[in-house]
């Protein structure tokens, strides 16, 4: 469904993305994308959807180059990290925008209910908290039925009934057959509902495979372990301002 | 485009900034015309203000809109749209929401002063007219300085020098020139000079149809002798539109070449 292949991106003297492929073909499973801070998931997800634009390398959808194109996007929804809207427009507004730009039918009302956004589908988006307005962006995302769902961080603010609601929602999705990508660095929500783990390091696939397989590998007993062996194993290239060229070692406690 | 332009303009037109910004036309227009007792002392004095704040608003407005919607922007971008339709859909957005501001601030006092009874109906229209370019014109250069700087800081600043610049830095710097070069015949510099400016620009083009030479100033006359009243107000009106189209050209470069 996606090929990337070789795709490279530097902002300015930091390269994030490195020569990196990836095949993501099978739906029907949820794929979590994980590494440390500064790694390229976010570049990575925002060249799928064509925010950010690569230096090299080509992304098919579908079967066909991305480059220039926005027509695909009407197969991809998104839920970005920051569920910040325009503060005057109410949270039925927004819905309605979303479906006046991506046209078809949504089906918003059952989502609706399920995060028990009723009482505040008239209220002004600048009034609601984080976590409500968090579900506002989940309602946003899941209310299309595309093939392709990217979610940014999406247990963002929300509180346990909610993240339950979202579970349950993802559960439905993954069975539906729709290819899940999720980045997100609570751990136990990717033990818990990842099938499948790409760990980003330094800009290119560094593992892909099941929780299984790569806490066998490490031979860590969690997810959590498992991520520290490789931190551990790798030196990383510390360029916190994107300068820094010297070697160090990244030590963790895994005790 | 218009489904964001719509959007926008929902979103803006509920502001309390855009009601303060209106209400203080609205003020101005009523205490000048009532106070002044006519429309043409009105109509100079607003010119005086509008050529200094509507650019100063405009640019501020452009700037705090794109920052703050930054994050929404991003969701925008992952949409089924064109990269060029969400900006312009957004600039439109801004430009016309204070245009209409501008346009109930002022326009209401004005009809219920009689302003369709009067002979000064070009004039005022002339002047809602510049108000109107101004909007426009320093919303687009707002916004494509804000998209050229990720970093806030820097975008407010550049954005408040553009204006600081325009409004007062090049008056100084071209009277500096004229009384520095006045052995030389000015005519031809003064004129290129001060299409170089869309607030001069404006200020010629309102002097021009009011056709007071006392006011008019030196490119005032030079513009008014060398391209006769018709000419000068169509050749600056040009310029003004021109001043709106290439930064909105800017704003295209840019977006489809910019990572979000």
């Amino acid at each position: 469904m996606i090929t990337i292949q070789n795709i490279s991106k530097s902002f300015g003297s930091l390269q994030v993305l490195k020569n990196l492929d990836l095949d993501l073909k099978q739906g029907g499973k949820i794929t979590a994308i994980l590494g440390p801070n500064g790694s390229g998931k976010t570049t990575l997800i925002k060249s799928i959807l064509g925010m950010v634009l690569p230096d090299a390398g080509s992304i098919t959808f579908e079967g066909g180059a991305i480059k220039g194109k926005w027509a695909y996007r009407n197969r991809i929804d998104y839920l970005p990290q920051i569920a910040r809207f325009p503060e005057n427009l109410t949270v039925h507004e927004l819905l309605k925008m979303v479906q006046d730009l991506r046209g078809g039918k949504p089906q918003a009302e059952h989502l609706i209910e399920r995060f028990a956004l009723k009482p505040f589908l008239h209220k002004r988006l600048g009034t609601l908290s984080g976590g409500t307005r968090q579900k506002v962006n989940i309602v946003q995302a899941l209310m299309y039925d595309s093939p392709v769902l990217i979610l940014d961080e999406p247990t963002n603010g929300l509180d346990p009934v909610a993240l339950l609601e979202l579970k349950s929602l993802l559960d439905e999705e993954r069975k539906n057959g729709k290819l899940i990508l999720i980045t997100t660095h609570i751990m136990s929500f990717v033990e818990q509902m990842a099938d499948e783990v790409v760990f980003l390091l330094e800009g290119k696939v560094h593992f892909r495979g099941n929780q299984q397989q790569l806490k066998e590998r490490y031979n860590a007993a969690s997810l959590e372990h498992a991520i520290a062996a490789i931190l551990k194993e790798e030196p990383l290239e510390i360029s916190a301002n994107g300068h820094s060229k010297t070697k160090a070692r990244l030590i963790f406690s895994t005790s | 485009m218009f489904k964001i332009l719509k959007y926008t303009f929902y979103d803006l037109m509920r502001s309390r900034w855009l009601y303060i910004y209106a209400a203080f036309y609205l003020l101005l227009s009523v205490s000048l015309l009532w106070l002044g007792g006519s429309v043409s002392k009105a109509v100079i004095s607003l010119m005086n203000v509008i050529l200094v704040l509507v650019p100063l608003i405009a640019t501020m407005f452009g700037v705090m809109y794109y920052y703050n919607s930054r994050e929404f922007t991003e969701l925008l971008l992952a949409q089924p749209v064109r990269r060029t339709h969400i900006f312009f859909g957004q600039y439109l957005g801004v430009a016309g929401s204070l245009s209409l501001c501008l346009m109930l601030g002022l326009g209401v006092p004005f009809i219920f002063y009689g302003i369709f009874g009067s002979t000064e109906i070009f004039n005022f229209t002339v002047l809602l007219l510049v108000g109107l370019a101004l909007s426009f014109i320093f919303s687009a250069i707002a916004f494509f300085i804000a998209l050229r700087n990720e970093n806030r800081i820097k975008g407010f600043g550049l954005a408040i020098l553009s204006w600081l610049f325009f409004a007062v830095i090049y008056d100084g710097m071209f009277l500096l020139a004229l009384s520095l070069f006045n052995d030389y015949p000015l005519e031809g510099f003064a004129i290129g000079a001060s299409l170089f400016n869309p607030i001069d620009l404006s200020r010629i083009l309102v002097l021009l149809k009011l056709d007071i030479s006392a006011l008019m100033g030196y490119t005032g006359a030079v513009f008014q002798k060398f391209l006769g009243t018709i000419i000068g107000i169509a050749c600056s009106a040009l310029i003004l539109l021109l001043w709106v189209v290439i930064p909105a050209l800017g704003i295209k470069r840019i977006a489809m070449r910019k990572d979000f």
